[in-house]
């Protein structure tokens, strides 16, 4: 395998490990602040998609869905927040599981309701469609790079707001301790509700971006929701860092699986079948790496609870 | 309570009484004309993959009501894409239904659930599209019949077109699962040139990223693929971002008029193989291909031409045989009279047809996309399964 292939196949695993950040991210901070196993967060993610694609192709523009996906998710996560989820947080486990299942099933017929069983196809916006060449001669789609980009730019802002503002400060001392928090006079609810429609936020914006690589359609957000808890499992439940690196580890270890793990078959096994039994272990590659990590780290890496 | 009830069920009883008496006599008056053949379709008509289903349901009608025979009657059911609902309609569809012929499914794994136990049961079995291997050879039976073509039969198509073409290395890819691998197989059977690479993807996947940089790095002349569906979107849509520049060939799934749209400009230029396109030049095919564009005001599939070769193909049988006497019934549709949309068009002894394979390249047409035929790829080609089958 070449340099050049390598480092883009590092890019590749750069880009979705980011977008699973935006994911996870949502993800560990409602599970961490309020304690709330959340399985409709994949739904948020659909319905940011599916904003981004009904806005673009009314309006025409890429940057006005993107706008409204992440202002749909937004809302939609404040609205189930206030309608629902306020009344699961003293509820076990299992109840809060049932509820928030049963509002996948109502936000993917709904949306099927409304916009049908076809897949819906975003195109790429005009001035980041294509390709560029990097330094060392690297050809790479210039949306994906853009992608990483807002990723990037996601995951410090992220930082900066837990680590250095008044809300960040609310949001890790509701980590700490709920009720010395409430008792210190900060209106407990309201936080709530935004680190809810934060994290929904994130969701619908990293449903957008990856709906207009791939395709948008209902039960798009099951799959990425098992890789976002996978996510939070390695990283370390209510860690944002441990979100980051999770993410990274995900993304780094499913890319590099699919393209090495055959080619590591093949030096001992005829071709055809290196290709098979590489790819098939190659989707077991993460569940792997969350088995290891928890062997060594029950915790997950940066464990709060550990 | 019991008053009303047993006066309502006196009056259905009444009411059954006098229909079959009203039947019985109507059935003596007709006692002549052909007796009705009643048709069950279980196809793909909600979720993913519902545009085929859609489109070979469309063509199928199109010729039943093109017919207007009041002998023919037809079913219609969804099955979602699911095995076990496509076995529960035909047990329905058999034994409350009492269809005489089953038809419409898309995916082979539901045929494989559903056709082994359906012509057990005396019924027969009309494909209009799913073609699996193990139908096709050792499990081949006589009430049923493949009047798409053999599921391996495109992708030798496109193996023989990359021989044609000359093309010295080739990249493969097909999502890991049954029909994936006999893709390849199928390719591999007919290529003479050197595989360069060959790459399983995960069934669904929806990112390719990954193998569109090792298609980057493998100095292959051309690439080959089988993506069905969504994947197929996906990927090509991605491959355009890429922006290299390589052939591609592929079987007509991922570019079939129902997919196009949503692949957009990308698709322009590729290479595609398929037992029909709508510029194959005889009169039946411009007669269907205006008639579906009047009637559903879109172009016609490959599946919805599938559906509607299955229905004539019916239509004729009907025409020659009573469907109450199997082995007469079973003969006429194996003689397969009827104006195929694809010109020629007979029964290979496995009962899959014997036909020309064409290669389409995708074009665009007044801002349509759409496919024409750029070369005949495989000429009267049978299967590969055809001497395993002992009938």
């Amino acid at each position: 395998m070449s340099m050049i292939l390598l480092i883009e196949q590092l890019l590749n695993g750069l880009q979705s490990g980011l977008m699973l950040f935006l994911m996870a991210a949502g993800l560990t901070l409602v599970f961490g602040v309020m304690g709330l196993i959340n399985l409709a967060h994949g739904s948020l993610y659909m319905v940011g998609a599916f904003a981004c694609a009904g806005v673009a192709a009314a309006t025409g523009s890429f940057w006005l869905g993107l706008a409204a996906s992440i202002a749909a998710a937004a809302a939609a996560g404040a609205i189930v927040e206030v309608a629902v989820i306020r009344r699961l947080y003293r509820r076990d486990h299992l109840d809060q599981v049932l509820a928030t299942f049963a509002l996948i099933l109502i936000f993917s017929e709904g949306t099927r309701w409304l916009y049908g069983s076809f897949p819906l196809y975003l195109n790429v916006p005009e001035a980041l469609s294509g390709s560029v060449t990097l330094p060392g001669g690297i050809r790479y789609s210039l949306f994906r790079l853009a992608i990483i980009g807002a990723g990037l730019a996601v995951a410090v802002g992220l930082f900066l707001l837990i680590g250095k503002t008044r809300i960040g400060v609310q949001v890790r001392a509701g980590e700490a301790d709920r009720e010395m928090i409430a008792a210190l006079g900060v209106d407990i609810r309201r936080l709530y509700t935004l680190v809810f429609a934060l994290g929904a936020a994130l969701a619908g914006m990293a449903g957008a971006l990856v709906g207009t690589i791939q395709s948008v359609q209902v039960g798009m957000g099951e799959p990425v929701l098992i890789l976002a808890f996978v996510v939070i499992v390695i990283g370390g439940i209510g860690s944002i860092k441990g979100a980051l690196i999770g993410a990274l580890l995900v993304g780094l270890t499913d890319t590099m699986g699919r393209v090495l793990l055959p080619s590591v078959f093949e030096l001992f096994m005829e071709t055809s079948a290196a290709t098979s039994v590489g790819a098939a272990l190659a989707s077991m590659a993460i569940y792997i790496l969350m088995a290891l990590v928890l062997i060594v780290k029950p915790g997950g890496l940066f464990g709060a609870r550990a | 309570m019991t008053g009303p009830k047993t006066g309502i069920h006196r009056e259905t009883r009444m009411t059954r009484f006098l229909t079959t008496t009203a039947l019985a006599l109507s059935m003596m008056g007709t006692a002549a004309m052909a007796e009705p053949v009643k048709v069950g379709m279980i196809t793909t008509l909600s979720g993913g993959g519902a545009s085929l289903g859609i489109d070979t349901r469309d063509g199928f009608m199109l010729a039943v009501e093109e017919a207007g025979n009041p002998e023919l009657e037809v079913v219609i059911e969804d099955d979602q894409r699911k095995p076990e609902v496509a076995v529960q309609l035909s047990d329905e569809l058999i034994q409350s239904e009492e269809v005489d012929i089953l038809t419409g499914i898309v995916w082979s794994n539901l045929a494989m659930a559903v056709v082994p136990g359906a012509v057990r049961q005396g019924k027969f079995y009309l494909s209009t599209n799913a073609a699996p291997s193990q139908l096709a050879g050792k499990g081949c039976h006589e009430n049923y019949f493949s009047v798409s073509y053999q599921n391996d039969n495109l992708h030798e198509a496109a193996g023989q077109y990359a021989t044609d073409e000359g093309y010295g290395s080739m990249f493969i890819m097909a999502p890991n699962y049954p029909a994936g691998q006999d893709s390849l197989s199928g390719f591999k059977r007919f290529y003479e040139g050197e595989v360069a690479s060959e790459v399983y993807t995960q069934l669904g996947q929806t990112d390719y990223a990954a193998e569109i940089a090792q298609i980057r790095d493998s100095d292959a002349d051309a690439l080959f693929f089988f993506l069905p569906g969504g994947m197929g979107i996906s990927f090509m849509k991605q491959w355009a971002e890429a922006g290299i520049d390589m052939p591609v060939v592929g079987p007509a799934f991922s570019f079939s008029q129902d997919i196009l749209p949503a692949i957009g400009e990308a698709a322009v230029g590729v290479k595609n193989t398929a037992q029909w396109s709508k510029d194959i030049d005889n009169e039946a095919n411009a007669a269907f291909v205006a008639a579906f564009e009047e009637k559903y005001d879109r172009l016609p599939s490959l599946y919805a031409a599938q559906g509607y070769d299955t229905a004539r193909l019916i239509l004729s049988a009907m025409e020659k045989a009573e469907v109450s006497d199997a082995d007469a019934f079973r003969e006429a549709i194996r003689a397969a009279e009827f104006d195929s949309l694809r010109g020629k068009f007979s029964f290979g002894p496995n009962q899959h047809p014997v036909q020309d394979i064409y290669v389409r390249e995708v074009i665009s047409e007044d801002g349509t996309l759409t496919n024409k035929i750029a070369a005949t790829a495989m000429t009267d080609r049978g299967d590969a399964y055809a001497e395993e089958c002992k009938m």
